[in-house]
């Protein structure tokens, strides 16, 4: 029974990848909607940014004392200035285990 | 053959520093799987036919909560439904491609293949073998995670739980973002999608995600509304 779901939710997660990849043809979307969809990684990835930053496992607000968001102040900061995907990470990893293990 | 191969690689390179992160991650998985008792064939397989971490862990959460069958695969699919715009903005790019090369590269698909091979496209678009990137990229993900996975199955827990590496899955979305920190109007529907994803963090189906998104690219229309 498991395998059977498991293979279901293999499909329609394939399905969640493929549908638009094999339905959109060339030339069949507007240049508004192209504008649009260049916002995607804009409007995707903070859904998943903020709530790991500002949540706890509980899912509430943990604003005061939150190492996660000292780190992920850092890594913006370093990010703007840098514009470097792996400095970026490393030193909002780093600015975060300070926080944690020696501030 | 050497221009495919030399996208391919590149493919590769772009998305390893991306990778570090994700062994963190499925070694937590393989975990969180022995841990709910699915042993190391059930729980290895969900990296193979599922292959999408988040949806993987809603998966086999509901799955030893006892939640019906309707309720898990809606989570599933709702957690992984932001894959759709990412098919949406690649389309034009891998219009031209066989049905068979389709079917791989979505199936290999992710956040981070997304975010790399769609910078490549955007610079690249003239190239016909510009997909190989994205063969790459993915495939790079893919064989990170599968090992991963094995690895938190065979060995457990090797890494403190201490250091706080989930942490690292926020930044990798916050390091895929840096180009669009100079943009005002990225800027606002970065703040819009966040602050609704925490207001709707707690909604059923972890619908946030999505919500989140439509709400983001509402405000980009909006804020592009004068243009053609």
């Amino acid at each position: 029974m498991i395998w059977v779901k498991m293979i279901i939710a293999g499909i329609i997660t394939f399905l969640t990848r493929f549908l638009l990849v094999s339905l959109i043809k060339k030339n069949s979307l507007t240049n508004k909607t192209k504008i649009v969809l260049s916002y995607v990684p804009s409007a995707v990835f903070p859904a998943i940014i903020f709530p790991a930053v500002f949540l706890n496992l509980n899912g509430q607000l943990f604003i005061e004392d939150n190492p996660k968001i000292i780190g992920a102040i850092a890594a913006v900061l370093v990010g703007y200035f840098s514009k470097n995907v792996v400095t970026t990470i490393i030193l909002g990893l780093l600015v975060y285990w300070a926080y944690i293990f020696i501030g | 053959m050497i221009n495919k191969n030399k996208i391919f690689t590149k493919g590769v390179l772009d998305c390893l520093p991306l990778l570090l992160p994700v062994v963190p991650f499925g070694i937590i998985f393989g975990v969180i799987g022995m841990e709910l008792g699915f042993g190391p064939y059930v729980t290895y397989a969900t990296s193979f036919i599922i292959f999408a971490g988040s949806s993987q862990i809603v998966f086999i959460q509901l799955i030893s909560a006892g939640a019906s069958p309707l309720v898990t695969l809606t989570s599933v699919g709702i957690v992984n439904s932001r894959h759709l715009l990412y098919g949406a903005v690649l389309a034009e790019y891998l219009e031209k491609l066989k049905l068979r090369w389709k079917i791989l590269l979505s199936y290999l698909l992710t956040d981070q293949a997304f975010a790399v091979s769609n910078k490549y496209f955007k610079k690249n678009s003239k190239n016909k073998f510009a997909h190989y990137h994205l063969l790459g990229s993915g495939l790079g993900l893919w064989v990170t995670w599968q090992l991963s996975t094995i690895l938190g199955i065979v060995l457990g827990a090797i890494v403190p739980e201490e250091l706080g590496l989930s942490f690292t899955i926020p930044l990798t979305f916050i390091s895929l973002l840096v180009s669009e920190f100079r943009k005002s109007k990225h800027i606002i529907v970065i703040l819009v999608s966040g602050c609704v994803a925490l207001l709707a963090y707690n909604m059923p189906f972890k619908a946030y995600i999505i919500i989140a998104a439509i709400a983001g690219l509402s405000v980009a229309a909006f804020l592009n509304r004068k243009k053609a």
